[in-house]
């Protein structure tokens, strides 16, 4: 295996066997089952799980039934980082080996385990870390997040006659785990599985603190159809709502550059979460893309369609992809 | 053997070492970290085949510990007050979770009225969450129980995490002379950790999955009957730690003239101390006082102390922390389990965020006992050293 050029794999690389098996509770179109059914394809036998309260702790195992073929453990939400770290001890202290991934959500990652989160990166701790993020806590039934994005009705950023939905853009992220100078870190996305399968398998091998950061779409939580999931994935990259990159040792780079931006209303229009978006609102999100755009792609793809966008050009920059906005 | 003139948290480092803890994941706060220093000197000096891990809470220290012991590793944290109460929320997985985990808790006072110094208010509530927990009244006593409670949290028949829990500065911060026994004779004492279950590809199984209605009582009911097993292994443990040491405790507790008293105080701790010379002083003018030093809150040795205390007219029960509303935590174990006794009990509170326990304090209390014995009082509650009017 360690002969493989990882960056030439591709979707027809990905092995067969499951190690998160089918009977799974979760809801038709989830896409956090489709990004972990793949990623515990890539992983293998030789890995043990830790799920932190989210959707997947309750619909990936219920005693006496779990759908994860490899050692499983659950305690708390915030401590992913943590009882990560402890497992591995372990396994250090017994000569053992074994990939130790963290199946965290956008919750259990951005906001109350962004502590732990921070501790094991710090430490840099040889834990694979994924963050599912589904932009808001779906498990408890749709509550904004630090993850959801400018606009967007949750239950707790309801379209209000006042106030329509979340006024904050998305928390990032990346940026805040990639100041701990971790050596591997990536966003995926499950509508580009080339580069998902890269990364998981290039993540899998490197040692030390490894981040994936996986965009998976939510059918009830984004009032979109489950036919849509891979459509409403592939949008995201598309009108820059999400940026597929990855950093290793500090090196940031692009894995995929649109030809051409997508309007940011395409990917909202499929999603009853951005129904009541007033067009300011819509007007703001375009803008703050456009920007975003700009500081990742600068030239190498056609420009925005936006005006904002040459108006606001001559913006600060330091040339690295994952300083976004 | 070798003789030290130490600190109990210094003893308690030292029988980490001996205990041969491999994982040791810490936070500091005082007045607890003397502890976590001295084993950081011992693995940084070569001495201590271990790892430290710094955690960035006790939260997650608590996560850490828990995850390695879930491994299949001797785990051990120390912690206190505050810290304590931010690992409530992972304390109750290891328990339930059948892990080993031993903590020291320094005790220190928690809450408003802020302050670094002794209360058992910290440690009081948890007693709910399924952790043994012992107090100890010296140095010596403090090292010792670090050694037993391994063997005693690691036994088949428990498989419960243990707290031990030592009064801030009245010991942690104070120096005393303490053996230090031979690692080969603790080696004989204090076999390799056997988990029952161990987190591994070996063996894959799932661990705390969401556990429906229909499975979870059963598992209240398993922890609940393994912390009542734990009372027989707690009393072998302590038998066989005094054959092979020459130190025994008691067990659960330990009496002090009580076969022949008419009434006694029971207490925790270092307060234990101070009553023994007041019971000494009272013998010495002929009056019929006794001691009973509870080591164990949990598991609580209910049939043994009905059994113990049968004879006597008063009980007085000295609480270092208050139960708001429902006088202190001891007093209601204890009143519970005396619920049909004719004894009278009273409860005496006294120590609060660190206010010292005097000698003329504890003879007030036995006097009130002493009358108590005698019908002199319908009272149940007293706070002692209070400054300012008793309502």
């Amino acid at each position: 295996m360690t002969s493989i050029d990882v960056s030439k794999l591709t979707i027809k690389d990905v092995p067969n066997k499951d190690y998160f098996l089918w009977g799974h509770g979760a809801c038709p179109g989830c896409g956090v089952a489709i990004a972990v059914k793949n990623i515990m394809k890539i992983l293998g036998p030789e890995t043990i799980a830790y799920v932190p309260a989210s959707c997947l702790v309750v619909f990936g195992a219920q005693y006496p039934t779990s759908s994860f073929d490899v050692p499983y453990f659950f305690t708390a939400f915030e401590n992913t980082g943590a009882v990560a770290t402890g497992i591995r001890a372990a396994l250090r202290r017994k000569g053992k080996k074994a990939v130790v991934v963290g199946l965290a959500g956008d919750g259990g990652t951005f906001d109350i385990g962004l502590q732990a989160l921070s501790g094991a990166a710090d430490r840099n701790e040889d834990i694979l870390y994924v963050c599912l993020d589904n932009e808001a806590y779906m498990n408890t039934g749709i509550q904004m997040s630090g993850a959801t994005p400018f606009g967007a009705w949750t239950t707790t950023s309801p379209a209000g006659k006042v106030i329509k939905g979340k006024r904050r853009f998305k928390k990032d992220i990346d940026h805040i785990v990639a100041a701990h100078e971790v050596p591997y870190l990536a966003t995926l996305s499950i509508s580009h599985w080339n580069d998902f399968l890269r990364k998981v398998e290039k993540a899998k091998r490197i040692e030390g603190f490894r981040f994936l950061h996986v965009f998976t779409p939510c059918v009830p939580g984004w009032r979109s159809e489950a036919a849509k999931t891979m459509e409403i994935a592939r949008l995201a990259v598309e009108t820059g709502m999400w940026t597929l990159l990855e950093a290793e040792q500090g090196e940031s780079t692009l894995t995929y550059k649109p030809k051409r931006m997508e309007s940011v209303t395409e990917y909202l229009k499929l999603q009853g979460r951005f129904a009541h978006m007033t067009p300011e609102d819509i007007n703001t999100l375009q803008k703050w893309l456009c920007m975003k755009w700009w500081v990742h792609y600068k030239d190498q793809v056609e420009a925005p369609p936006c005006e904002i966008y040459r108006a606001e050009k001559p913006m600060a920059h330091d040339g690295d992809p994952l300083h976004g906005v | 053997m070798v003789m030290k003139v130490i600190s109990a948290n210094q003893a308690v480092a030292w029988g980490v070492r001996l205990s041969k803890v491999e994982v040791i994941p810490a936070f500091p706060i005082t007045p607890q970290t003397t502890i976590v220093e001295l084993i950081s000197e011992f693995i940084s000096d070569g001495e201590f085949d271990a790892e430290f891990i710094p955690g960035e809470s006790e939260h997650s220290v608590m996560s850490i510990a828990v995850g390695a012991s879930a491994g299949g590793v001797r785990t051990f944290t120390a912690s206190a007050s505050q810290g304590l109460a931010l690992m409530h929320e992972m304390l109750y997985a290891a328990p339930q979770n059948r892990l080993p985990v031993v903590l020291v808790n320094v005790n220190r006072s928690l809450g408003a009225g802020a302050g670094i110094w002794l209360e058992h208010n910290d440690s009081m509530p948890e007693r709910e969450s399924g952790w043994m927990q012992v107090y100890v009244e010296d140095n010596q006593e403090a090292l010792d129980m670090v050694i037993q409670a391994y063997r005693i949290a690691e036994d088949h028949r428990v498989m419960l995490p243990m707290m031990v829990c030592l009064d801030g500065f009245v010991l942690s911060h104070t120096v005393e002379r303490v053996d230090i026994p031979d690692q080969d004779m603790v080696d004989r004492f204090l076999p390799k950790f056997k988990p029952l279950n161990v987190l591994s590809t070996d063996e894959p199984k799932m661990w705390n999955p969401i556990v429906p209605p229909d499975y979870a009582m059963e598992m209240r009911y398993q922890l609940d009957w393994a912390m009542d097993s734990s009372r027989q292994v707690i009393r072998e443990v302590d038998l066989a730690f005094e054959e092979k040491f020459g130190r025994g405790y008691g067990g659960l507790f330990e009496s002090y003239r009580l076969e022949d008293a008419e009434f006694a105080l029971i207490c925790l701790g270092t307060a234990t101390t101070t009553a023994r010379a007041v019971v000494d002083e009272l013998r010495a003018q002929g009056k019929k006082a006794g001691l009973i030093k509870l080591r164990f809150m949990r598991p609580f040795p209910e049939n043994e102390l009905v059994e113990a205390v049968s004879h006597l007219k008063a009980l007085g029960v000295f609480d270092r922390s208050i139960s708001v509303n429902r006088f202190g935590p001891v007093f209601t174990e204890v009143r519970s389990a005396l619920h049909d006794s004719k004894i009278s009990l009273t409860d005496h509170i006294g120590g609060l965020g660190g206010r010292d326990l005097t000698i003329e304090e504890m003879r007030d209390i036995f006097s009130f006992i002493e009358d108590s014995a005698a019908g002199g009082t319908e009272r149940k509650v007293f706070w002692h050293g209070l400054r300012g009017v008793q309502l």
